[in-house]
């Protein structure tokens, strides 16, 4: 049994920003995370981001990931890789873990769980050829094993994950055949939209991907036009030749340990599907277990390092480490408002306010 | 848009939409029914590639909104663990004990 004051599931944004923080005030912290590297998704960005300075604005996540786990272990944050988290069990507050292939247990005084999220899946005709992939499987393939996924893809989903991972594929040499999304507007930022338009990608709304064909894999898609009421338009059917399909529709939180803890779940659609209520620093309805990042409801980097800050914050203070608590709590929630600022984020509001109101 | 029943739905369990439409017609109602008739999400998976297809056709045959759909129960162990993994521990918990 391996006692820690703080132990952290999930060494991505969230993750490593609460265990920096809990450090950071004097608590005893390990993260675990299955990956071999810390860094969660944020290993494979390479792309900039927004927001300001003190947001890491301009910062490639790729170069994030080393900045956080850097300072992680600067503040003596213990990091096992390759470590799974199997269970939590309540009663006795023990977290399983399999550690490379060890069967461990710990039992940490408060929990975080940034567990992120997971990619969604579409059901159509041919979905389970080889070369159908997750949008963030694609990513990962390019951006951390120099795999190409293929020689000419189709996007489905123009969010801003569909949008930079078909940039990037276009960066990698890969040409994209068509970016097409369900709804009747793009719903990432305008700015990576315009790149790839310039690129001569285009970017077909209110389409979607009707079947694969192909054997063994992927030869081509047939996609087709979607009415108001999302059903395929007959006789809008077009085909077209690509060895890779890239769906990018949608992050599930995961929340496995959060169910196995016993927290109160509550079911927000704008957030992702079912999230954990909680109080502002994130400590859901089971004292001493803390929510951080997409576990608790789809967003950005920038908001689960700020989620991830402050659970980290509640975290320690519970266990006594209380220094300047009020200030920085209230110094994240200020970075949190305004990252959800503006008609973006709108959806990200109105998640937080059904889930505080109950509704849903 | 109503996918096919050919369609494969769940790839650890090699289960098509027909699949599950027939664990429906024989009455399941939760994700737990559909799971313990056809072994949907009990895979490799766990559930996380065709769980939100399976809740998404259990509105669709229903009319209920997607947010009542009970998810199934989440039980450790989260992924697969080996016999031997578990066997060591138990060694060591029992040294612990007696020595």
């Amino acid at each position: 049994m391996t006692r820690v004051e703080v132990a952290v599931v999930g060494a991505g944004p969230a993750g490593l920003c609460a265990a920096v923080a809990a450090a950071g005030q004097g608590a005893r912290v390990l993260v675990l995370d299955d990956a071999h590297h810390p860094g969660g998704q944020l290993t494979k960005q390479t792309h900039k981001f927004f927001g300001s300075r003190r947001q890491r604005a301009g910062t490639r996540g790729i170069e994030l990931a080393g900045v956080l786990a850097g300072e992680a272990r600067e503040q003596g944050v213990e990091f096992w890789p390759a470590s799974t988290a199997l269970g939590y069990y309540p009663a006795d507050g023990v977290l399983t873990v399999d550690r490379g292939g060890r069967f461990l247990k710990v039992r940490p005084d408060a929990l975080v769980i940034a567990t992120g999220a997971s990619e969604r899946m579409l059901a159509f005709p041919g979905n389970d050829l080889p070369g159908v992939y997750g949008a963030g499987a694609v990513q990962t393939l390019m951006n951390v094993y120099g795999v190409r996924p293929g020689r000419r893809v189709l996007m489905v989903g123009a969010g801003n994950i569909g949008l930079i991972v078909s940039y990037q594929l276009v960066q990698a040499g890969v040409e994209v055949a068509a970016v097409v999304e369900a709804a009747p507007r793009i719903g990432g930022y305008a700015v990576h939209a315009s790149k790839l338009r310039r690129l001569g990608v285009p970017i077909l709304v209110s389409h979607s991907v009707k079947a694969a064909y192909g054997s063994p894999a992927v030869e081509m898609a047939s996609i087709w036009q979607l009415d108001e009421r999302w059903e395929g338009v007959a006789g809008s059917e077009r085909r077209l030749s690509c060895d890779a399909i890239g769906l990018a529709v949608g992050l599930s939180p995961l929340t496995d340990l959060l169910w196995q803890a016993g927290c109160a779940m509550r079911y927000v659609a704008e957030l992702g599907g079912h999230v954990p209520v909680r109080d502002e620093v994130g400590e859901t309805s089971v004292p001493g277990v803390y929510v951080a990042g997409d576990a608790g409801g789809v967003e950005e980097a920038s908001s689960a390092m700020a989620t991830g800050r402050l659970a980290g914050l509640g975290a320690s203070r519970r266990l006594g480490y209380a220094a300047g608590y009020e200030e920085a709590v209230e110094e994240t929630r200020a970075d949190l408002a305004a990252l959800r600022q503006g008609p973006t984020a709108g959806k990200i509001r109105r998640g937080l306010q059904l889930l505080r109101e109950g509704a849903g | 848009m109503e996918p096919q029943d050919e369609v494969i739905i769940c790839r650890c369990e090699d289960l098509t939409l027909g699949d599950i439409r027939r664990a429906l017609l024989c009455g399941a109602a939760t994700l737990d029914e559909v799971k313990r008739l056809t072994r949907c999400g009990m895979g490799a998976c766990q559930g996380r590639t065709c769980g939100m297809l399976v809740a998404q056709e259990l509105a669709r045959a229903g009319s209920r909104p997607l947010g009542e759909i009970a998810l199934p129960r989440f039980r450790p162990p989260g992924k697969a663990v080996l016999l031997g993994s578990l066997a060591a521990a138990e060694r060591e918990d029992r040294g612990d004990l007696h020595g």
